[in-house]
C-alpha cells in the first residue's frame, strides 16, 4: 500500500513538472517574435559569418532592452552552416519546421543562398540573404519570398568601370578566381567592359588555394594592360598583390569588394598599398560627409559594434546582417496581431516588399518593391584606396 | 612569350615545384616502408606552418626557436598518428589503412580549425621581401629559401638512407619486409620511424613555405593533392624521383600558363598536372603489365 502511494506521488510530481514545463514554453512561444538566422560561423566563409552573428546578437539585446517590437521580445535562433550548402539546407529546414520562425536571415555565401531558394519558397517563408550573387533575387517573379541586402558584383564592377573611364584608362587585364565568386565577377567584367570604352587585353584565371599567381601575372606583364583587375576573396587577392610586388609590376591593381576586411591588409602587408576597391561606406565612415543619408546609421552601428567587440573590428559583412535584420524588424512592426504562422510569414514578406522605402542602411539606401528585392540606390558604394596600410576615401 | 617571361615561368615553376617536392618526399618515405599512401601528408605541412605561426605569434617565442620546435611537435604528431591510428589496425588491408589516413587528415584539420581558428595566417619572411632580379626574372627571397631547403632535405635524406644503420634498415624494409624481418629488423619500429620522418619533412616544408603561401587549417588539402601528383609522377620510387616529380609538375604547370594554345588559357594550369599524371600512369601501367607477364 505504502509503495502504491509512493508511486502515485511520484507520478503526480512528474505530471505536474511536464505541465509546468509546457505552460512555460507555450507562453513563451506566443510572446516572442521568432526569426531564424543561418551564418557560416566556421569554414572558409567564417570571416563573413562571425561578424554577422555578432551583429545580430548585439541588435537583439538592443531591441529587447528597448522593449522589443510592438511590446514583444525578439528571439533570433542562429545556426552554423559550416560554409556548406548541404548543412545550410538542413538548418533552414529545422528553422522552418521545428523552430517555426517568421523569417530567415542569411546565409552568408552565395552558394548556400542559391541552394535554399526552393526550400524557403516551397515553405512560404521570407528570406533576407546576406550574400552577393544577383541570382539570389533575380528573376524577381520566381523570387517572391527572397530578398537580399549586400551590393551585387554588378554594382561593384560598375563603380570600378565608371572610375576607370573617368581616369581615361582603356586597356585592362583581368585575373580572376575560378570559384563561384571570381567566375561570376569575371562574367560581368567581360560583359560590361565595352560600355565604358575599355578593352580586355588579357584574361587570366587561377584556382582558389593555389600558392602563387606569378605566372598569370607574368603573362599580363607581357601585354599593354594599364590596369589589373583581380576578382577573388581576400586571401587570393593578397597573393596577387604580393606576387605583383615580387615581380616589380607597378600597374595599378583594382580588387573586388571581397577584400573589404582588415585580413587583406594583414596578409598583403606593404603590397596592399595602392590597391583600389569598391566597398560599402562603413569602412571609411569618418571621411563620409555629414550630408550623406547613411552617415547616421553607419556612425551608430560602428560605435555600438566596436564598443562591444573592440576597436577596429567593424566590417561590411556584419553590416549586411544589420540591414537584413533591420528590414525584418520594419516588417514585424507593421504586422497585425493574432495571425496564424502561415499568415504571419506572408505578412512579413509583404512588409519587406512594401514598408522598406528610402530606408538608409549600412550598405546603401534601400527601396524594396515588387520588381526589385535588393532596391539599392546608385552611389551606395565608395571607391577606397589603401594608403599606408589604411583605407582612404577616394571617391 | 619573351625570353624574360620564359625565365620567369621557369623560376616560378621551380619554386612552386619545390613546394610540391617537399610534400611528395613525405609520401614516398611512408609508401616505401609501409605501402601506405598517407593522405594526411598535406596535414603535416599545414601543422608545421600553423604551429610555427602560433608559437611565434601567440606564445611569443622567437623564430629561431619556434621553427625547430614546430618541426619537433609535428614529428611527434606523425609518430602518434602511427601509434594510435595505423598500428592498432595493422592487420587490416592497405586500402583500409589508406582510408584511415584520410580520416586522420580530416580529424587534424578539424582540431586545428577549432584550436587556432580558420583564418589564413602568414608568418614573417626569413630574410626580407625585396625580390631579387635574375636573368630578367624576379624571385622572392623566401622562394630561394624554399628551393634551397628542398635541395638540402633531399641530400640529407639520401645520406640518411645510404649511410646510416636506421636508414639502411628502412631501405631493407622497403625492398623486402619478410627478409628484413628475418635479419632482425622490427617492421613496426621502422614504420613508426617512417611516419615520424615523413611528418618532419612535411613540417619543414610547412615552416619554410608558410610565409609565402600563407597557411590555414585547410592548407594541407591542396598541398596534399599536388604532392600526391608529384609523388605519382616520380613513381613513389625514390626521394630523388619524388623531387624530380615535384619540379616537373611545377615547371609544366607554370609554363602552361605562358603557352597560349587557342582555348588553353591559364584555367588549365591545374588540369595540366593531372594530364601529365594520366600520361605517365598510362605508360607505366603498360610497362607494369609487361613486367608481370615476364615474371
Amino acid at each position: 500500500m505504502q509503495n502504491y502511494i509512493k508511486y502515485l506521488v511520484a507520478l503526480t510530481l512528474v505530471v505536474a513538472l511536464i505541465a509546468v514545463g509546457c505552460i512555460g514554453c507555450g507562453g513563451e512561444e506566443e510572446e516572442t517574435y521568432k526569426v531564424g538566422a543561418v551564418f557560416a560561423l566556421t569554414g572558409p566563409a567564417s570571416n563573413l559569418g562571425v561578424p554577422e552573428e555578432q551583429t545580430v546578437k548585439m541588435m537583439v539585446d538592443q531591441i529587447n532592452d528597448a522593449g522589443g517590437i510592438n511590446g514583444r521580445p525578439l528571439e533570433v535562433i542562429i545556426y552554423n552552416t559550416e560554409t556548406s550548402s548541404e548543412k545550410c539546407a538542413t538548418m533552414v529546414n529545422r528553422l522552418i519546421e521545428q523552430d517555426k520562425v517568421l523569417a530567415i536571415i542569411g546565409p552568408s555565401t552565395s552558394g548556400a543562398s542559391l541552394a535554399i531558394l526552393d526550400t524557403v519558397t516551397t515553405a512560404k517563408t521570407p528570406l533576407v540573404s546576406c550574400a552577393a550573387n544577383i541570382g539570389i533575387v533575380q528573376p524577381v517573379e520566381e523570387r517572391y519570398w527572397i530578398f537580399k541586402t549586400p551590393q551585387t558584383d554588378k554594382e561593384a564592377v560598375t563603380e570600378i568601370y565608371i572610375y576607370l573611364e573617368e581616369q581615361g584608362f582603356t586597356d585592362i587585364a583581368l585575373i580572376t578566381d575560378t570559384s563561384g565568386f571570381g567566375a561570376a565577377g569575371r562574367d560581368i567584367l567581360v560583359a560590361d567592359a565595352a560600355d565604358y570604352g575599355l578593352t580586355i587585353v588579357d584574361d587570366q584565371t587561377f584556382t582558389s588555394g593555389d600558392t602563387t599567381m606569378q605566372s598569370q601575372l607574368t603573362h599580363i606583364k607581357g601585354t599593354d594592360a594599364e590596369v589589373v583587375i583581380c576578382w577573388a576573396t581576400d586571401k587570393e587577392s593578397a597573393v596577387v598583390a604580393l606576387d605583383m610586388q615580387t615581380l616589380k609590376m607597378d600597374t595599378p591593381l583594382f580588387c573586388s569588394h571581397g577584400i573589404a576586411n582588415m585580413d587583406f591588409i594583414e596578409q598583403a602587408g606593404t603590397a596592399a598599398n595602392g590597391v583600389i576597391f569598391p566597398a560599402g561606406k562603413l569602412l571609411i565612415i569618418d571621411d563620409v560627409p555629414a550630408t550623406d543619408p547613411q552617415k547616421e546609421v553607419l556612425t551608430t552601428y560602428k560605435a555600438d559594434f566596436e564598443a562591444l567587440y573592440g576597436e577596429g573590428t567593424i566590417n561590411t559583412f556584419g553590416g549586411h546582417a544589420y540591414d537584413a535584420l533591420s528590414m525584418v524588424v520594419i516588417a514585424l512592426e507593421g504586422m497585425e496581431e493574432g495571425l496564424s504562422l502561415a499568415d504571419a510569414r506572408a505578412a512579413v514578406r509583404d512588409g519587406l516588399e512594401n514598408d522598406v522605402k528610402n530606408w538608409p542602411g549600412t550598405g546603401g539606401v534601400f527601396t524594396m518593391s515588387p520588381t526589385d528585392h535588393l532596391g539599392m540606390a546608385p552611389g551606395s558604394l565608395a571607391m577606397i584606396e589603401i594608403v599606408d596600410e589604411e583605407w582612404t576615401w577616394l571617391k | 612569350m619573351s625570353a624574360d617571361q620564359f625565365v620567369q615561368y621557369l623560376v616560378t615553376g621551380l619554386y612552386q615545384g619545390s613546394i610540391y617536392a617537399l610534400v611528395a618526399l613525405g609520401f614516398t618515405i611512408i609508401y616505401a616502408v609501409t605501402k601506405i599512401i598517407n593522405f594526411a601528408q598535406g596535414e603535416f605541412v599545414m601543422l608545421g606552418g600553423m604551429i610555427s605561426f602560433i608559437l611565434l605569434d601567440s606564445v611569443g617565442i622567437p623564430m629561431y626557436c619556434s621553427i625547430p620546435l614546430s618541426i619537433l611537435i609535428s614529428t611527434a604528431i606523425g609518430a602518434f598518428l602511427y601509434t594510435l591510428a595505423i598500428r592498432p589496425a595493422r592487420r587490416a588491408s592497405v586500402v583500409s589503412l589508406i582510408i584511415i589516413t584520410i580520416g586522420a587528415a580530416i580529424f587534424i584539420r578539424g582540431i586545428v580549425g577549432e584550436l587556432w581558428g580558420v583564418d589564413n595566417e602568414r608568418p614573417p619572411y626569413f630574410t626580407g621581401q625585396e625580390s631579387i632580379a635574375f636573368l630578367g626574372a624576379y624571385i622572392h627571397p623566401q622562394a630561394l629559401w624554399i628551393i634551397g631547403t628542398t635541395i638540402l632535405v633531399t641530400i640529407m635524406l639520401y645520406l640518411f638512407f645510404s649511410h646510416t644503420m636506421v636508414g639502411k634498415a628502412l631501405k631493407a624494409c622497403a625492398i623486402s619486409p619478410v627478409a628484413a624481418g628475418l635479419v632482425g629488423i622490427n617492421a613496426r619500429t621502422m614504420a613508426l620511424i617512417a611516419f615520424a620522418l615523413a611528418a618532419a619533412v612535411g613540417a619543414i616544408g610547412g615552416v619554410v613555405t608558410a610565409p609565402l603561401t600563407f597557411t590555414s587549417y585547410q592548407a594541407g588539402l591542396m598541398l596534399g593533392l599536388k604532392g600526391f601528383v608529384a609523388a605519382s609522377i616520380g613513381g613513389f620510387k625514390s626521394q630523388v624521383a619524388a623531387v624530380i616529380g615535384g619540379f616537373t609538375l611545377g615547371i609544366v604547370e607554370n609554363l602552361a600558363v605562358g603557352v597560349d594554345w587557342g582555348p588553353f588559357t591559364s584555367s588549365y594550369k591545374d588540369a595540366i598536372g593531372i594530364i601529365v599524371l594520366l600520361l605517365i600512369l598510362l605508360i607505366r601501367s603498360g610497362r607494369l603489365a609487361a613486367e608481370e607477364s615476364i615474371s
